[in-house]
């Protein structure tokens, strides 16, 4: 059982994800924006973040850079998720501090699969 | 997750879809009237979500259509290629079709058309190369050996990315036989060592048939941050099949952009409500009030009652009655939604429609923020759809039109929605030639509403238009006509408890103004005493009440009765006749009239008298028992008893149907 923050503006990907890891037994909290995710990291500590890129307000990248400058989130899993199976983007998400990422579209036995390499 | 597990969020899928779909379609239309770049990327945002969430909910047919103006966008976006009219057009149409996609994967019909088809050939066409064969994808070379060496260093920085070495190395482990050898020649001393830091790098021999791929994967994430060899074998390569070249199909036919939107409409009726925290919070912090006064009225269950308890008890009935208010007011406060979700459907067919007809429109949206109960808002789309269309055909004028007549060659259409007292007022108001008062005359005549124009008011005149059947489009165009008349319009208003007025002047223009209730969920209402029955009189539809001398009403031949009401002749309808009601008062004298206007047409009804006047939330009878002929529903009294709600229309109908009897 870990602590997962699921961001995703998409209602339906955000519910589809938090539900599948809640399923598995995981304490999942979500937030529609780079910006609102920054604010849940601060008030406390997350084992794994799951982002999408595409985001109003701030996206996934920025939120990466951000969170990779607060001390208690280095070294801590953040996972984006890309529909970009570009290469750029995956190493502009590498750059700005991702542990990895996971392709849209996933199924759930995926995303558990993904999310249990990372927890180890 | 199970396939139900998944289902759950393919409605919210799906509703969000529809909501992208509209902000692509208002941002197109906007780049399409000189917005800015930053609206492109708004558009790729919103089809981006579409595609991924596609793929993943189970739409591959979307997902893929999506695919390709997605591809198109990205190349607005990154600057390769400049935007115009030919791939707004096309996006726009886009928009359409996945609109009636998503209509069908509601209705569980198959998602892919022939214009879906030709649609994604003619995205491809414009992207300069074939459309792609539909599932075939290009497939990586696969290497494949029975044992690999790997050689694996991290670099120092590669932990703070979240990656853990041994994560990796467990990964492999699954793979097949593992042999791991550590590298130790870059650990500083102990004082040196940074915790933070990885310092070791490994050897590792895989044992078993293994692809490199599989391999490769397992350091996918971390490709960039560490010195990686992967040694086999030996070697088999694999060739990608090329693309598929296709031709472009010609456009198909894209349905009228609403149609599809009043599918969506239509399938709404049962969906969900957003409502903002704000709201949900308010509700909250007032039933903590309301538990509050609860507790504090509960602790009148005992001990004597004193003068000084009595005054404590009226305080906290009177704070229970202002919880009691609050409370209803913000739970109808939930289902109010601005009236934007209507008016955003119109940009897209004024568009279009003005194209059409070679006209050139403005469209003004004013006060879109005003909210209204979400039942109204769904029904008050259809009679908006029909005034604008009316107002582009038959008001507006061609430029040239325009120019002999001194205005400007682009004419103007301006909604706008406001609240004036308990109701929210829509007008749809044109800059174009007004009603032509000769024209609609002369038909009037023709069609033998009237004997001539002679003395008729302008208003008057106007009115006309609301009769059944009546047109004044020498030829029905596709457009208004439809075998629709402002009749239905003003029908469909008044289902709503409304009322459509028209003003116009000739040369300048037209105004038509729908009033409607809030909400349908509660009325207010005069509660009238019928016998022993207890009826409620919807206020907006009464005019005055009147008490009559015995000899006022008059019979007529034929059954019905009439009395002199400012200098007209009103039919009496005595409810305790068409109810059924017993001991109620029959002598016109001793009861009361109640002057009520439904329709367009005033009757007087006859009750006992009135008892006051009450706010009634409205049960539907339908629902509960079936429909009653003149009455619109039931509300519960404050004793308890059920009290019904008169459909003054209903009982107009009612009395001409048994008139002709």
């Amino acid at each position: 059982m870990a602590k997962i923050l699921a961001v995703d503006d998409s209602a339906s990907m955000r519910g589809m994800v938090a539900f599948t890891l809640r399923g598995a037994g995981h304490d999942v909290s979500e937030a529609e924006n780079g910006q609102l995710a920054l604010d849940a990291a601060r008030g406390g500590r997350y084992d794994l973040v799951l982002a999408d890129v595409n985001m109003p307000v701030m996206d996934g990248l920025s939120m990466v850079r951000e969170l990779r400058t607060m001390p208690e989130y280095k070294g801590v899993p953040i996972l984006m998720l890309t529909t970009e199976s570009h290469t750029d983007k995956k190493m502009e998400g590498k750059a700005a501090g991702a542990t990895g990422w996971l392709v849209k579209p996933f199924d759930p036995e995926q995303l558990l699969a993904t999310v249990k390499r990372v927890l180890g | 997750m199970s396939k139900a597990g998944l289902a759950q969020f393919q409605q919210v899928f799906i509703e969000e879809s529809l909501e992208g779909l509209d902000t692509m379609e208002s941002s197109l239309l906007a780049l399409d009237n000189g917005g800015d770049g930053e609206l492109v990327h708004t558009i790729f945002r919103a089809a981006h979500s579409i595609k991924g969430g596609a793929a993943t909910f189970g739409f591959p047919e979307m997902s893929s259509f999506t695919h390709e103006a997605e591809s198109l966008l990205d190349e607005v976006r990154s600057g390769k290629r400049t935007i115009d009219g030919a791939i707004i057009e096309l996006l726009l149409r886009t928009v359409d079709c996945l609109r009636s996609m998503f209509a069908r994967a509601q209705a569980g019909e198959p998602l892919n058309d022939a214009v879906a088809e030709s649609l994604r050939n003619e995205l491809a066409a414009m992207m300069g190369r074939g459309a792609p064969a539909a599932g075939v994808q290009a497939r990586r070379n696969v290497d494949q050996a029975d044992a690999w060496t790997i050689r694996f260093r991290p670099h120092a920085g590669m932990l703070a990315g979240g990656n853990e070495p041994l994560r990796l190395i467990r990964e492999l482990a699954g793979l097949g036989e593992l042999t791991v050898t550590p590298e130790l020649d870059r650990v500083p001393e102990f004082a040196k060592l940074e915790p933070t830091e990885c310092h070791l790098g490994w050897t590792i021999e895989l044992k078993g048939p293994v692809k490199r791929a599989d391999i490769a994967g397992v350091f996918d994430w971390v490709e960039d941050e560490c010195d990686l060899s992967i040694d086999a074998k030996h070697v088999v390569a694999e060739v990608a099949p090329p693309p598929v070249a296709v031709a472009a199909a010609p456009a198909a036919n894209v349905a009228d952009a609403g149609a599809a939107r009043a599918q969506r409409e239509a399938s709404a009726e049962s969906s969900s409500v957003r409502v903002s925290i704000d709201k949900i919070d308010g509700l909250i912090n007032l039933v903590g009030e309301l538990v509050i006064t609860q507790s504090m009225l509960d602790t009148f269950r005992e001990g004597e009652f004193d003068a000084a308890r009595m005054a404590v008890l009226e305080h906290g009935l009177a704070q229970l009655a202002r919880h009691t208010r609050e409370l209803q007011e913000s739970v109808m406060g939930i289902r109010m939604l601005p009236i934007a979700s209507v008016f955003n459907r119109f940009p897209r067919m004024v568009r279009d429609i003005s194209q059409k007809l070679g006209k050139q429109v403005k469209l003004e949206l004013i006060g879109e923020q005003t909210e209204l109960d979400k039942t109204v808002l769904e029904k008050i789309g259809d009679p908006m759809v029909h005034l604008v269309r009316n107002a582009i055909d038959h008001g507006l004028e061609t430029p040239d039109k325009r120019r002999a007549a001194g205005k400007g060659d682009t004419g103007t259409l301006t909604l706008s929605a406001s609240h004036r007292g308990g109701s929210i007022v829509v007008e749809v108001s044109d800059d174009g030639a007004g009603l032509n008062r000769d024209a609609i005359v002369a038909k009037a005549v023709q069609r033998g509403l009237i004997a001539s124009g002679e003395g008729m008011s302008d208003d008057a005149v106007a009115e006309l238009i609301f009769q059944p059947g009546f047109s004044t489009a020498a030829v029905t165009t596709d457009l208004s006509g439809r075998g629709v008349g402002m009749d239905v319009v003003r029908r469909n208003v008044a289902d709503l408890g409304g009322t459509v007025v028209i003003r116009s002047t000739q040369g300048k223009g037209s105004v038509f103004t729908i009033t409607l209730p809030l909400t349908l969920a509660i009325i207010d209402g005069l509660t009238a005493a019928v016998g022993e029955e207890r009826y409620i009189v919807p206020l907006v539809s009464i005019v005055e009440s009147v008490q009559l001398k015995a000899d006022a009403v008059r019979s007529v031949a034929g059954g019905g009765e009439l009395f002199r009401f400012r200098g007209e002749y009103l039919p009496v309808i005595r409810l305790h006749d068409v109810f059924g009601c017993g001991d109620a008062i029959h002598a016109i004298d001793e009861g009361l009239m109640v002057v009520v206007e439904g329709e367009g047409t005033r009757v007087g009804l006859f009750v006992d008298g009135l008892i006051g006047q009450q706010q009634a939330v409205v049960k539907s009878l339908e629902a509960n028992y079936r429909r009653v002929q003149g009455i619109s529903g039931a509300t519960i009294l404050a004793d308890g008893s059920v009290a019904l709600i008169v459909d003054i229309a209903g009982l107009v109908r009612l009395q001409s149907r048994r008139k002709a009897a």
